[in-house]
């Protein structure tokens, strides 16, 4: 049995740039894995390697033991995979929930639909016909995270989806998370807030100037190891 | 029990009073003149060209200043049909439909590898590169053109007024289909996808639409449909030449005026534009250069004072819509 994603020896470039060095990552069906690495490490880089925004080797990437390193962002999504892009990108010409609509229209079978995702959000019931631009961060921050739901994706990525939000929101939304994971949906969160990293997941890796410069358990890594393969001292 | 609805009383009324002005202009070939007749015609061959350039623009992104190229290609294409190989002026149109199909796929290919401004001036190149290519075909008249024989025009019909009717209840048609299968399209779940393209094209990847095939799709079933528009314009004309076919500022300089100023991006929009457009040739038209400036004047003061055209203008936050594309969640109490 593969595993559901497993990345070998990632090289990604922009480019003449290259942004990532013989990443080596694997992520079990069912897990909830934290990407963590200070700013230009090559987090965002590697969730767009992952998500097909960036084509590479198709061998460097192993989705369910296919290699779909070298497909098109749009093959890659109907196979399942979701992507939260960082700064949320929504659709600002149209409304809040057809930010939702368009995020199921593979049609790929699912547990989530409209009326799942107001249970899980129900703020975006009210504001459904309000253009999704208009609403706060947070508010923006649950329709990014519901359309890529909405996908019925089997591997969900969220690309610092705490960036720029207020403390007591960023809580909010991790608090619908153990709903969401619960599905037997498989995670992979990027963040900067390594406590909220370690909380949510069950494995870390970090990321130094595109390498990976650690890898564990999320309960068994100590401060100072992740202190040294954050800063590289 | 929840369910979705798109329409409003007040698009259901709208909708209701469009059926009303169809069947009304249906019957114009009885209650107008042969001046107003042709008139109409050339409003409604203006509203087709200015909806399908909105679809493009408006929804693809695919901002194009080249679409006299099928214009042209569509008025020589019918040309060359019923004087060429001998077809009657109703069989030459589907002839010219899949003509402009099948021309623009390898044309899309070529243009779709340039970006933004780039791709505007790429279509450009096209459209010159087709008006310099059919001036060099004799058969069709060369650089001087050619008039349809009226042995080929009699086949529509006998009479004067007869043939002056079927051209006016093909213009009317064309209009209401363009019209109707713009709105359809933007109804269903490519026409949301189109508008998501529009917004973010980074966000649309990954939300798994198929980009390329998508904007393809548009452009190439824009051009078949423009062809044939092509084709009605100028069997009203019944004469054709290269600078006419394919004239940058007939057939994209003013449908580009006649969306920007309706509302580019609305279904609305373009219907507006094409009668603001109509109402100010018809009045300043004999001011000659004067006529010209107005209509450039007009076009920058809305654009300052109203970016969203005149349909934005009278939608403001209310949202309002004549053709109901928003999708409205009704609770047990709406």
């Amino acid at each position: 049995m593969p595993e559901l994603l497993e990345i070998k020896g990632l090289d990604a470039r922009y480019g003449d740039f290259q942004a990532l060095y013989g990443v080596d990552m694997t992520v079990s069906a069912g897990e909830v894995v934290a990407v963590i690495g200070a700013n230009g490490a090559g987090k965002t880089t590697l969730m767009r390697s992952i998500s097909g925004l960036i084509r590479n080797g198709a061998d460097m990437v192993r989705y369910r033991g296919n290699a779909i390193g070298a497909l098109r962002a749009d093959q890659v999504a109907a196979q399942g995979v979701a992507l939260v892009p960082e700064g949320r990108l929504l659709f600002q010409s149209l409304s809040v929930e057809e930010n939702l609509i368009i995020g199921g229209q593979m049609g790929r079978k699912g547990p989530w639909n409209l009326r799942r995702l107001y249970d899980l959000f129900p703020i975006l019931e009210e504001r459904r016909n309000v253009p999704a631009t208009a609403l706060s961060g947070g508010q923006q921050q649950m329709v990014a995270i519901g359309r890529a739901l909405m996908s019925n994706p089997d591997l969900l990525m969220m690309d610092e989806i705490s960036l720029g939000l207020a403390p007591v929101i960023i809580r909010q939304i991790y608090e619908a998370l153990p709903g969401i994971v619960g599905e037997g949906l498989t995670a992979i969160v990027v963040e900067q807030d390594i406590a909220k990293a370690l909380s949510v997941s069950s494995r870390v890796i970090c990321l130094q100037e595109g390498r990976v410069s650690l890898s564990g358990k999320s309960g068994d890594v100590t401060r100072d190891a992740i202190s040294r393969a954050y800063f590289g001292v | 029990m929840q369910t979705v609805s798109r329409s409003t009383p007040l698009s259901r009324a709208a909708m209701t009073v469009l059926l009303l002005i169809v069947v009304l202009m249906a019957a114009a070939p009885y209650w107008a003149g042969r001046a107003e007749l042709r008139l109409l015609g050339e409003v409604f061959l203006y509203l087709s060209l200015a909806t399908l350039w909105n679809l493009l623009a408006g929804y693809a992104g695919l901002v194009s200043v080249g679409q006299q190229a099928f214009v042209g290609l569509g008025g020589y294409g019918f040309f060359a049909a019923t004087m060429l190989w001998g077809l009657s002026p109703l069989a030459a149109l589907p002839i010219v439909f899949v003509l402009g199909a099948v021309i623009s796929a390898p044309v899309a290919v070529l243009i779709f590898r340039l970006r933004g401004a780039y791709f505007a001036i790429g279509t450009w190149v096209v459209a010159e590169v087709f008006r310099l290519s059919f001036a060099q075909v004799a058969a069709l008249g060369g650089g001087s053109g050619s008039s349809l024989p009226s042995a080929i025009v009699k086949q529509l019909a006998e009479g004067r007024d007869q043939r002056e009717a079927v051209a006016y209840w093909l213009a009317l048609g064309v209009a209401v289909a363009v019209v109707g299968a713009v709105f359809l399209l933007l109804r269903s779940r490519q026409g949301v996808a189109l508008t998501a393209i529009r917004d973010n094209e980074l966000a649309a990847k990954s939300l798994g639409i198929d980009i390329w095939r998508t904007k393809f799709t548009v452009y190439v079933a824009t051009a078949a449909l423009t062809s044939l528009v092509g084709a009605l314009i100028f069997l009203q004309k019944l004469r054709i030449s290269p600078d006419a076919a394919f004239s940058a500022n007939d057939w994209t300089a003013f449908v580009i005026f006649i969306v920007v100023i309706g509302g580019i991006g609305t279904v609305e929009g373009p219907i507006i534009g094409t009668l603001v457009f109509f109402a100010l040739r018809e009045t300043l038209a004999d001011l000659g250069t004067t006529y010209l400036i107005a209509l450039g004047a007009v076009a920058i003061i809305i654009m300052l004072r109203a970016p969203k055209g005149l349909w934005g203008l009278v939608r403001g936050k209310r949202g309002l819509e004549l053709f109901p594309l928003s999708r409205r969640v009704m609770g047990q109490g709406d």
